[in-house]
């Protein structure tokens, strides 16, 4: 049986000549994805920003939004937004935060709920008042540094520093552009979101790891390999791997996504993003590139190689102690 | 790494299918299992968002419990002093403290010994550690009784656990399905009710502290006059429950009876009028002060009142000795029995404000376990058929460990009933996905080495041993981002990073153990000549 091989044995692709042109590419992708949420900002939702959210379903026959958004707006609630979600008779309602604390949040879930009356069903409701809006806020920063902190003391632990550093850098640039392309499509960004961007982290990490792995054990076996070379090898090796993953990874978030309903629809969208197209990018042209930078490889026994020219054959004269430039 | 010695392979077995089988109650209808032994009930609790109900999460009010102290510790200094017959001056509450000067000749030394009687320390651990629920300074002939702030600390975490009962009482009158209702932090109470989709009522009866008082009305002086002059020391002005208009009442500040001697509050309907009552009995201590209360003022009015509101102010006609009255005014039928659960269920030590409030109503949470199941049912379809074309024979194996992981993954979440959510199944889902990555890893290095040579056997053993670390290496940072996200996260997200973390480890042990038991099987039995892969 003649089996499925996506990736031919013995690729030999010279992936870190696109070190140029990649790593401009992500730099100016960064900055835009920060300019992004520093002026188009994040579609914080209630967990954040505090406030209102329901779904209500209409009992007879597809939503009136217009006539819906004037009744509502009468109510002095504030802002008030109304999307369709899903299905026609679905309708998505968001009040911001009430100002008066806790109390005044409930006082306005029960004038909604009196205006509305009994056209609607109440699929969900949420309210989240100012206090727990703001601990949430904290905690998912918080929780997203101390886990950059976290995994990098793991990874100096397991590997050099330059490993941890390279990893680090490679994989805090994946959740920027993450939150740019959350910023641009205005996803919900709620406490899934933080999820989201967690798993993004961890699974992202998880694929630099094993290429990083690859990359110690050539180290250790060929020392007088050029840096360049070096880690085109380990990629080529590792490449059918990490293709034949992240298609599986890829099938089991596209059935979340076609299927898994509106609920977590932003989650699985962002997942989709950040795993598959930016975790992929990331760890080969990257993570593995930026080891170079930080003079990974410099310093095996005396023979360490310049740069070689960019049509990397594998020869190329050595030059005793002289730090690898690009 | 294909050697298994009989032990070992019956061990790993074992554990698999020990971990698989507490999975079963899942899939039992619920009355089957009830009858089962407590220690094999162990299941899934399904999350708000898949059973639809009701989160509340509500937060004790520090500010009261400090003011009700505050004002407890000053009627004390003045009863131990006019007790004492020491002349006092100014007794006021300021900021955290009681302050209260001695009069000229007084003995303020004498003063400052009988007040010290009111400190004591504080229970359990702050006792060992010396803590006062008052600290006592004096300054001259001022005198300051400043409440500790663990004192406060430890009054709030009381009311928690009051608080807790109490509600606990109450929403069992909504007769509705086991709730959950559990301190969270220092100063708030968690309240889940699956299955309550209007969750109007319970908020209402949450919210209402039911302090329930009995006072005289002050006759001697109007309300309005004491609104636009001075009110009398001993008095204060309420207005009555309902309307508008609010009539004012002028009530003496004392109370009489309190709510705390109530022992049976009963909706009913007045004999007469026929309008919603609530009738109430108090224990004997109630019983007692109030025949002496309205046996002393017959023919004056006195107020009932429910959370500093007056109710009603009816004229005692003769002295009740029984023990029992009845409230009426106003009442509709859902008022009267709502007013009874709230009497019977005791009055909250502090009033308690909803911070944060989700309720999912069932018709979601039946199309959320639908969507999940679907999602599930295709992401494992389309994953296993992609297995078995890049694997071929090795992808069966494959497969049939992720399959056990899921079933493990299920197993472990009953063991601890730990909650499944929307997101947990995309957690499950996700780690079907990396599970695969695991064979992955080990399946490519072994082709790497046959390529490079090695006899079929060697290279299974070389791909097995090489992979494995790093394996381990790289699902422990996802393993750290899901712990993190267990810590800061709640309800739905806290069950992702649950069953994203199990999924790990139940990855790393059949990648560990069960793939390879498969192979070294597969391997023992065929004795093949080429790795099939």
């Amino acid at each position: 049986m003649r089996l499925l091989r996506i990736v031919p044995d013995d690729t030999k692709f010279d992936f870190m000549r696109f070190r140029r042109i990649s790593f401009p590419i992500s730099a100016l992708a960064s900055i835009l994805a920060i300019t992004l949420y520093f002026f188009h900002g994040l579609n914080f939702g209630i967990d954040f920003k505090g406030g209102l959210l329901m779904e209500v379903q209409t009992k007879a026959g597809p939503a009136d939004l217009s006539k819906m958004r004037a009744t509502l707006n009468g109510l002095g609630l504030g802002e008030v937004q109304l999307q369709q979600f899903g299905a026609p008779d679905d309708v998505l309602i968001r009040i911001g935060e009430q100002p008066g604390g806790d109390a005044a949040q409930q006082v306005a879930v029960g004038k909604v709920r009196t205006a509305l009356g009994n056209d609607v069903d109440y699929r969900r409701v949420e309210v989240v008042g100012p206090r727990v809006s703001g601990e949430l806020l904290s905690y998912g920063v918080i929780g997203l540094m101390l886990a950059i902190f976290c995994i990098l003391i793991y990874l100096w632990f397991r590997f050099e520093w330059q490993f941890a550093l390279g990893a680090m850098i490679a994989n805090v640039h994946d959740l920027v552009l993450t939150i740019g392309f959350m910023s641009v499509t205005r996803v919900d960004f709620d406490l899934t979101s933080i999820a989201a961007l967690l798993t993004i982290l961890g699974y992202s990490l998880n694929d630099t790891v094993v290429i990083y792995d690859r990359i110690r054990e050539m180290l250790r076996r060929y020392r007088k390999m050029p840096m360049p070379d070096l880690l085109n090898a380990s990629v080529n090796q590792t490449l059918s791997r990490s293709v034949i993953t992240h298609v599986t990874v890829s099938l089991a978030l596209l059935s979340l996504l076609l299927f898994g309903g509106q609920a977590i629809h932003s989650f699985t969208a962002t997942m989709m993003f950040g795993v598959v197209l930016v975790g992929t990018y990331t760890s080969v042209f990257i993570a593995s590139p930026i080891l170079i930078y930080l003079g990974v490889g410099t310093g095996r026994d005396s023979l360490t190689a310049p740069e070689a020219p960019a049509k990397s054959s594998g020869k190329s004269p050595a030059k005793p102690d002289q730090k690898v430039k690009t | 790494m294909l050697y298994f010695t009989r032990w070992k392979a019956a061990a790993i077995v074992l554990t698999a299918l020990i971990v698989c089988l507490c999975a079963v109650p899942n899939f039992i209808p619920a009355k089957t299992v009830d009858s089962w032994p407590k220690w094999a009930q162990r299941h899934v609790v399904l999350g708000l968002d898949l059973q639809g109900g009701s989160h509340i999460l509500l937060e004790v009010d520090t500010k009261t419990v400090r003011k009700d102290m505050l004002e407890s510790v000053r009627d004390d200094v003045r009863r131990v002093l006019r007790d004492a017959r020491i002349g006092y001056t100014g007794l006021v509450v300021r900021g955290n403290s009681v302050e209260v000067r001695v009069r000229e000749g007084a003995n303020s030394s004498q003063a400052l010994d009988k007040l010290r009687t009111l400190q004591q320390p504080l229970g359990g651990l702050l006792a060992a550690a010396g803590q006062n629920n008052l600290d006592i300074t004096s300054d001259a002939d001022l005198i300051r009784l400043t409440v500790t702030e663990p004192a406060i600390t430890e009054r709030v975490r009381q009311s928690v656990d009051q608080s807790i009962q109490i509600i606990e009482r109450r929403v069992n009158e909504l007769g509705t399905v086991e709730p959950l209702i559990q301190r969270e932090g220092t100063d708030r109470i968690l309240v889940q009710v699956p299955g309550l989709q209007d969750p109007t009522r319970l908020k209402q009866l949450l919210g209402k502290t039911a302090k329930l008082d009995f006072r005289m009305v002050d006759t001697q002086m109007a309300p309005e006059q004491a609104l636009q002059g001075r009110t009398p020391p001993d008095d204060e002005v309420l207005y009555s429950t309902g309307g508008p208009p609010k009539t004012p009442y002028l009530v003496e500040k004392r109370v009489l009876v309190s709510g705390a001697d109530l022992t049976d509050a009963q909706p009913g309907f007045d004999q007469r009028t026929n309008e919603p009552i609530v009738s109430f009995r108090f224990n004997t201590n109630g019983a007692r002060k109030f025949a002496q209360v309205t046996q002393e003022n017959v023919g004056k009015p006195f107020a009932i009142v429910l959370d500093n509101e007056v109710i009603s102010a009816p004229v005692i006609r003769e002295p009740i000795l029984g023990g029992s009255g009845q409230i009426s005014g106003s009442f509709t039928v859902q008022s009267a029995n709502d007013l009874a659960i709230l009497l019977r269920a005791g009055a909250l030590p502090a009033p308690l404000t909803i911070i944060e409030e989700r309720t999912v109503g069932p018709g979601l949470g039946a199309d959320s376990i639908a969507q999940g199941k679907l999602s599930s049912y295709v992401g494992a379809a389309m994953v296993i058929i992609f297995m078995l074309v890049t694997y071929g024979l090795f992808g069966i194996f494959a497969n049939i460990a992720v399959a056990i992981n899921v079933a493990m993954i299920f197993g472990l979440l009953s063991l601890l009933n730990a909650t499944l959510t929307l997101p947990g199944i995309a957690g499950i889902v996700l780690t079907v996905g990396i599970a695969v990555d695991s064979n992955v890893l080990i399946y490519e290095r072994i082709r790497e080495e046959v390529r490079g040579g090695r006899t079929p056997i060697n290279a299974i053993d070389a791909g097995f041993s090489r992979a494995l670390a790093t394996i381990l290496d790289s699902n422990i940072t996802t393993f750290i981002a899901a712990a993190v996200l267990f810590y800061i996260g709640t309800g739905p997200v806290r069950g992702f990073a649950v069953t994203l973390g199990i999924g790990i480890i139940t990855t790393v042990f059949t990648a560990f153990t069960l793939t390879r038991l498969i192979v070294a099987y597969w391997v023992w039995w065929r004795r093949p000549q080429r790795v099939p892969i």
